[in-house]
């Protein structure tokens, strides 16, 4: 591990400089909201973003359409991949966590190659949060701050950047950073501050409890009546879905060209709020009631995935993006967890 | 870190399958005898495949034949999708796709060696069921008594007849029929299939039961079955969703915690006490 410093200045450099060599993608302004772009200049870089609409994670790993396969009528089927190298920078710890839960799913039990060629070829140059968004609640989720995950973690300390890298990747792409010193104590000491803060600020909802006790509240709340009653105003239009990174399930559809001789199977964003989602053929659909896909979503970030995983944390990772999201302001996780520990209490 | 795995398989790529057989069952049910192109099907009594036709798209559909049956494997596909509804234009010759076979929780062939076997079966949800009923036929010594229930719709929707018959005509096991709605020419057991179970209750004590049929049934057969205090683990439950992807990543299957295409699609009775949403 390494932590050099590096003038914001040179920084800027440096990003013009991997511009050139690879794709870079990064957090740009989208009218007075932030969503991840190409870079064609790190001007456009907004480091001190809140939150982007998009997760990046979802957005370039997998992508809201993209193509599986393509296949001649009648005839066989070849794999297409993308593994263009690209760089992604400045995805804060809260979707940094979920795309290391997202690269475990798409790895483990069946090794999906489509997700994973377009994950190695990429380079993660992670950021820690400058300005915080709204609706953060990443401290409740322990993803406040990243301690592992990423080729090179970037901190903000005034007029430059500490950068600390995580990985043989992560210190040969600073080996190209000019200007770049060796961070010294009083840097590190910036560094520790801001993650301390961080704690603090990226809590604009609390949890009322430790993240890792959700699999166990569930458990139990399971007959609760806050289901019935939040998803009374569920529009079912599946926001919450599509904004959420640990999100991950997919349609597959097929397209044929116009001549009926080729064809595409793509993939893309589903939402399990979604009315027919669970639909079979014959019209039979075992999740109909909208309280019942309104509670699966709450299980799946609270139950489900972490115990899939066997993992502490919890498939939620605080970024806020659904509590901004839900119209009818129903969708927060923390006010339900808070709600069913109220209700249940604690053990 | 992440680990890039060596064998760099795509789990989304179908393998070809040529049809050789194609035959209509009743107004709504094709038949299908298949051979892959390549590497044979490698399957067992209860998992499904994932029908691929190019430009239109994938279906999750369980094997209808035995491992017993060498050549190839078959299909039942009933014409109700958009999918479904391409396959059944399939003629002899044609190609399709084919990934899987796809499944952990299958029929317990080995398990239920020696023990009476009853199973229920409602509509269409003969197809997987048939799967082990032959697998069971050819290797009869194996098993004890064996007892088929079925249950269909009406008279027109049987399918299969000829195997029926011979399966009526069977001195070494038992098979008992009846449709929802009688009509004229039906001379056979009228009501729902539950109302066959009282008929051989003196064999279900130790008996495994598979079940399969229409997601209405369960619920109905389960409780048919409730008065005769039966060990749940004895019950084996088909519970087919929309196995979308097959490789447990697109969430469409999903029974509370758990992928039917991966634990699935057989349950025991026993383990759905944490699975509200399975019946």
């Amino acid at each position: 591990m390494t932590i050099k410093k590096i003038s914001k200045d040179a920084f800027g450099k440096f990003v013009d400089g991997l511009i050139k060599q690879q794709k870079v993608m990064g957090p740009c302004a989208k009218g007075d909201r932030f969503e991840f772009e190409q870079l064609d200049s790190s001007s456009q870089l907004r480091l001190d973003y809140d939150v982007t609409l998009r997760p990046p994670n979802r957005k370039y790993f997998l992508p809201p359409v993209e193509t599986l396969l393509t296949c001649e009528v009648g005839g066989g089927y070849q794999s297409v991949y993308d593994d263009t190298e690209f760089v992604l920078l400045g995805i804060h710890p809260y979707d940094l966590a979920a795309l290391n839960q997202m690269d475990q799913i798409f790895s483990r039990d069946n090794y999906d190659t489509h997700y994973m060629k377009r994950r190695l070829a990429a380079t993660i140059i992670a950021c820690d949060v400058v300005t915080p968004s709204k609706d953060v609640f990443a401290a409740s989720m322990g993803t406040a701050t990243a301690e592992a995950g990423f080729d090179v973690l970037l901190t903000d300390i005034g007029d430059s950047y500490l950068m600390e890298t995580g990985s043989p990747k992560g210190e040969k792409l600073i080996e190209k950073a000019q200007g770049a010193v060796d961070a010294a104590a009083g840097d590190l000491e910036k560094r520790k501050n801001i993650w301390k803060e961080n704690q603090g600020r990226l809590s604009k909802h609390k949890l009322n409890c430790s993240s890792s006790y959700l699999p166990k509240l569930l458990e139990k709340a399971y007959s609760h009546p806050v289901w019935e009653e939040k998803a009374k105003t569920c529009f079912s239009c599946g926001s919450c879905n599509q904004v959420c990174p640990t999100c991950y399930c997919f349609n597959v559809q097929d397209d044929v060209s116009w001549d009926f001789t080729k064809g595409t199977r793509q993939r893309a964003w589903d939402g399990c709020l979604l009315d027919g989602f669970t639909k079979v053929a014959g019209e039979h659909e075992f999740r109909k009631k909208r309280e019942d896909r309104f509670r699966h979503r709450l299980y799946r970030k609270g139950k489900y995935v972490p115990e899939k995983l066997g993992t502490k944390t919890p498939a939620c990772v605080g970024c806020g993006r659904c509590v901004s999201a839900c119209l009818p302001d129903i969708a927060n996780p923390v006010n339900i967890y808070n709600r069913l520990i109220d209700d249940l209490g604690l053990e | 870190m992440i680990k890039q795995n060596t064998v760099e398989k795509d789990i989304y790529l179908p393998q070809l399958a040529t049809v050789k057989k194609a035959a209509m069952l009743n107004e709504t049910e094709l038949y299908l005898h298949l051979a892959m192109d390549g590497q044979p099907l490698d399957y067992v009594p209860g998992q499904f495949v994932e029908v691929s036709l190019a430009g239109i798209g994938e279906a999750p559909v369980t094997i209808a034949s035995s491992p017993t049956f060498k050549d190839g494997f078959e299909l039942v596909i009933r014409k109700v999708g958009t999918v479904t509804n391409a396959v059944h234009k399939l003629q002899p010759g044609d190609k399709l796709g084919i990934r899987g076979a796809f499944g952990k929780g299958v029929y317990p062939v080995e398990e239920a060696k020696g023990r009476n076997i009853i199973f229920i079966c409602g509509g269409i949800g003969l197809v997987p069921q048939r799967s082990f009923i032959n697998y069971v036929l050819d290797n009869r010594a194996d098993y004890g008594d064996v007892i088929i229930l079925l249950g269909t719709k009406c008279q027109s929707q049987r399918f299969f007849l000829d195997e029926l018959k011979a399966w009526s005509q069977r001195s070494d096991i038992q098979f008992i029929e009846t449709v929802d709605q009688g009509e004229d020419c039906w001379k056979g057991n009228v009501g729902v299939v539950t109302t066959l179970i009282p008929k051989i209750k003196s064999k279900l004590a130790s008996a495994v039961i598979p079940v399969c049929g229409p997601p209405v049934m369960y619920k109905f057969v389960l409780m048919a079955l409730q008065e005769y205090e039966l060990p749940h683990e004895n019950i084996y439950l088909n519970l087919e969703r929309k196995m979308k992807c097959g490789v447990g990543k697109c969430g469409h299957c999903q029974i509370n915690h758990s992928y039917v295409c991966m634990d699935g699609p057989v349950f025991k009775y026993s383990d759905l006490g944490v699975m509200p949403e399975a019946i």
